[in-house]
């Protein structure tokens, strides 16, 4: 595993698909919360499945003002396929072309594999990133990390304050 | 390793004392097949281990991918409010390959309970709160799939299997004991 980005660390932006005719970028949440969940692949086993999950601890997320990101290196089509499958409320970012370089650019991609890291990561809303997590990748990493994390943030009306 | 972060209480379904050395916590949807499968291999750890062994079954329905797993849970809530739990619990397991409506309902039935109320409960969503308050604290305590094992407040990450669970049991007495030994002896 390499070295994933740090607190502190400014956020790499990016602008990719998130369906085949939709683009969203990082800097589209400036101000806000986002969690970044890198996974490798669509499609793992449904009911230890990380996205699947996280779907249901959405309304966790948002209590704490963070939106949620899932990315991986599959396309747009594979995304769109995968949402509907498992009624993911959240978008899913496709880092495929050119493959893997937002995964890259966090230090979260696996070459020998050509897939994303199971890597977390909490962008806060002036966009540097506020806690980062790297889990086996065999290992779904679960939500309590990222949810102690946030409760650790400062109350967001009271940085905007 | 996460560590289950809500002890035991009295809104728990419990099988064994308290004084029991060993806990095992399972988070469980009624729809998961693993989750189907993991109920046998529990039931011959409970066997197995009689009254060395505390075992609590908590809610984790992943809905968005198990529609029936969250109304099977409230039917096992609402039997629970009879004194029921477990005997609808094992029959949701068993019946697991063919949940549906018409089953809970059938295996309410089959129970003595009066279906018509489970069906208002259902539908007004009276032990949703139980199953939900169940889901929040096993994400709070690291729960990353179904089923999910906690022995001795510990993750359980090895296999569901009994003798698996046998094995980190054993190990957590052994544990426990140790530590009894190392406080009379101080």
């Amino acid at each position: 595993m390499g070295e994933i980005l740090r607190p502190g660390a400014k956020a790499p932006d990016f602008d990719a698909p998130v369906t085949p005719d939709q683009k969203l970028a990082l800097s589209e949440f400036r101000g806000r919360r986002v969690i970044l969940a890198f996974y490798p692949a669509d499609w793992s086993p449904v009911c230890g499945d990380q996205m699947s999950l996280y779907n249901l601890v959405l309304p966790e997320f948002r209590k704490y003002g963070a939106e949620l990101l899932g990315i991986s290196a599959d396309g747009a089509w594979c995304h769109q396929a995968y949402a509907k499958a498992n009624q993911l409320h959240f978008p899913l970012i496709a880092d495929f072309h050119p493959k893997g370089e937002i995964a890259r650019s966090y230090g979260a991609y696996r070459d020998s594999d050509g897939v994303a890291e199971r890597a977390l990561f909490i962008v806060d809303e002036s966009g540097h990133i506020a806690w980062s997590h790297l889990s086996p990748i065999a290992v779904n990493p679960g939500a309590d990390g990222i949810l102690d994390a946030l409760e650790r943030m400062p109350r967001l009306e009271a940085v905007n304050a | 390793m996460p560590e289950l972060r809500f002890p035991i209480t009295g809104q728990d379904h419990v099988i064994g004392s308290a004084d029991a050395p060993v806990t095992l916590v399972e988070y469980g949807d009624y729809q998961c097949p693993h989750c189907q499968a993991a109920w046998p291999e529990v039931e011959a750890v409970l066997r197995r281990f009689g009254r060395n062994l505390r075992y609590a079954y908590r809610h984790f329905p992943i809905a968005t991918v198990h529609p029936l797993a969250k109304p099977a849970a409230e039917t096992a809530e609402f039997a629970g409010a009879h004194g029921l739990f477990w005997e609808m619990h094992s029959a949701i397991y068993a019946n697991g390959h063919q949940l549906s409506g018409p089953t809970l309902a059938a295996l309410a039935s089959g129970l003595g309970l009066d279906v018509a109320a489970l069906g208002d409960a259902l539908e007004r969503g009276s032990y949703a709160a139980k199953v939900d308050s169940d889901l929040l604290g096993g994400i709070r305590s690291g729960v990353n799939g179904t089923p999910c094992f906690f022995v001795n407040g510990r993750r359980h990450d090895g296999p569901y299997e009994a003798a698996a669970l046998s094995a980190a049991i054993e190990a957590a007495r052994t544990d426990a004991e140790s530590r009894v030994v190392g406080i009379v002896s101080e």
